[in-house]
């Protein structure tokens, strides 16, 4: 067997990996595994790559590994479990931007007036494809990390700027497969980085997650035409193996959160006078602000307690002592569950997470659908951090750019307590009226100080 | 070579469509390890990097291809991590998610 022979073995052996993992990934049971097996099956693959006879610069290529190693696993250690989504979003980036980089690459290193018109066309999909993930990686970590507004960005003459772009790349690409041109390719890949902003931009802050999922199946699509500029097998399997899963991923998320995925897209540029317009007047009206002390009598002598943890939670890394209160809470009989939506926090699935974190029993944890159905026989229904998942305007306001997402609902509980760090809306950027509602008592402040004098107020009623 | 771009387009349609089949039915707590897993495997991207920059003839060839192996690197290995410690917050209690779906058949509630 040729040294070719095995090398492609290996790649063949990481390939099946891969689609193992994928599968594994996808049941509780054996997502551990899964990953494990797909890191396998990638050291396998850049270990095989290593082998490759010709392959020169080698010590440029460990130099760069190392590099990318001693900056990446701090960063993927260190970094808190609430800033995750944010660190999916700038992985993926750099992925992009690779394959973006590679494509070019390998066009300027040809002779231009030689390549075939499907090479070009690969390389163009591949710069254009993989500049647009990175450069929407990129806004979405901004996004998240909250270096930016949060609410979907619109201005003036927008819908005009994203044609012309749109029709610009469109040009350049038809010229580049007549010419060949290599500064034209460049000029490509700045408009593709523009297009990549443009198009993140809109979105509003709770939808990022599914678009995080949709720029990670693009990059998967990057890599595979990267593999075809580059005849390598494990590229294109890998790659489209992201590139259709992430594309079925995105749209069970978006399903999660009931809504399309266009809508999710492309509605801000409808939805701006109605998120914007008609609440002058809500910031008179009045809520109500309790103490924790009569909260805590409330919750002690409830019969059913649902908690409905949300992003504040985890910001406040409150979630071992909402543990604390539930204990305090069944020790006094009273009835207690969480409440998940399946995309409170910034992620589907963080809260499970972050409460699993804190040894919270799976059989406290309630999916929406399962919570839903006995809310109405809740006595307390207390929102830890939570806002746009318990917001009524998402049955009730057509206009609103949430309206449509399935929501907890807190509304039907005797009484609702709210522990929020200020009035602030919540991530979607839209007021909430349930803050107004009589049933509604208000706690501010930090969600785990709140916590903590819950738990010693309940423990003393 | 056409042939070579055939067989390349093969691969591509029928990974397309295992990608497709292979996940099915992914529970919502297991959404976002699956998206970040999938970020770790085109991570792959990285064997990519290596060819280009293991074929530079000029500079400005290795100097793109160093920072594309850079950058294809810190994808696998940042991938891989964060996959990694976000499915470790299940480890402890394996067999506590087989349980809960168990569960969601019977009705009813402890009280």
């Amino acid at each position: 067997m040729s040294r070719g022979t095995a090398i492609d073995l290996c790649y063949l052996v990481a390939a099946i990996g891969f689609i193992v993992a994928l599968k594994g990934l996808s049941s509780p049971r054996h997502a551990r595994a899964g990953n494990l097996l797909a890191a396998g099956g990638m050291a396998l693959a850049i270990g095989a790559t290593f082998a490759r006879s010709g392959l020169a610069h080698i010590w440029l290529i460990v130099v760069a590994m190392v590099i990318g190693v001693a900056v990446g696993v701090p960063v993927a250690r260190l970094v808190k479990m609430t800033a995750m989504p944010q660190m999916v979003a700038a992985f993926n980036g750099v992925g992009g931007g690779a394959a973006a980089v590679i494509s070019v690459t390998e066009f300027i290193g040809s002779d231009a007036k030689l390549v075939a018109t499907y090479k070009v066309l690969e390389v163009v999909f591949g710069v254009l494809v993989g500049a647009v993930s990175f450069a929407g990686s990129a806004i979405a970590f901004l996004k998240l990390q909250e270096l930016m507004a949060t609410r979907p960005i619109t201005y003036p003459g927008q819908q005009q700027i994203n044609a012309l772009v749109g029709l610009g790349i469109l040009g350049i690409v038809v010229t580049i497969l007549v010419t060949s041109s290599t500064p034209l390719l460049w000029v490509l890949l700045g408009l593709s980085l523009v297009l990549g902003v443009i198009f993140v931009l809109p979105i509003g802050g709770a939808d990022v997650p599914v678009l995080i999922s949709l720029l990670n199946s693009f990059t998967g699509l990057a890599v595979a035409a990267s593999g075809f500029t580059l005849d390598s097998n494990v590229l294109v399997v890998a790659g489209t193996l992201v590139g259709a899963s992430g594309m079925l991923l995105t749209r069970m998320m978006s399903t999660a959160m009931g809504r399309s995925l266009p809508n999710i897209l492309f509605s801000a540029f409808g939805a701006v006078v109605t998120a914007t317009g008609g609440e002058a007047g809500d910031a008179n009206r009045s809520v109500r602000t309790g103490t924790p002390e009569d909260v805590g009598t409330l919750l002690a002598y409830s019969r059913k307690v649902v908690i409905v943890p949300g992003y504040g939670l985890a910001v406040a890394q409150a979630q071992h002592t909402a543990k604390e209160l539930a204990d305090a809470l069944l020790e006094k009989g009273v009835d207690v569950f969480y409440a998940i939506h399946p995309v409170a926090g910034r992620m589907p699935g963080h809260m499970n997470v972050l409460l699993a974190e804190a040894n919270v029993p799976y059989e406290e944890l309630k999916e929406m659908e399962e919570a839903n159905p006995e809310m109405s026989t809740a006595d307390v229904a207390l929102v830890v951090g939570a806002n746009d998942t318990v917001n009524p305007a998402a049955r009730n306001a057509p206009g609103s750019p949430i309206y449509g997402m399935p929501i907890i609902d807190a509304d039907q509980a005797e009484n609702i307590v709210f522990l929020k760090r200020s009035m602030r809306p919540g991530f979607a950027g839209i007021d909430n009226d349930l803050l107004y509602d009589p049933k509604t008592t208000m706690l501010f402040g930090d969600a785990k100080d709140t916590l903590q004098k819950l738990v010693a107020a309940v423990k003393k009623a | 070579m056409t042939n070579g771009l055939l067989e390349l387009f093969t691969i591509f349609v029928l990974a397309g469509f295992v990608g497709y089949e292979v996940i099915s039915k992914v529970p919502s707590i297991l959404h976002t390890p699956l998206m970040s897993g999938s970020n770790a495997i085109h991570g792959v991207v990285v064997v990519g990097s290596m060819i280009v920059l293991g074929g530079a003839h000029t500079g400005a060839e290795e100097a793109l291809g160093f920072v594309a192996v850079v950058l294809g690197t810190l994808n696998v290995v940042g991938g891989f991590v964060v996959t990694d410690r976000m499915l470790q917050m299940f480890k402890s209690r394996q067999p506590a998610p087989r349980g809960g779906e168990a569960r969601k058949a019977e009705p009813g509630d402890p009280s």
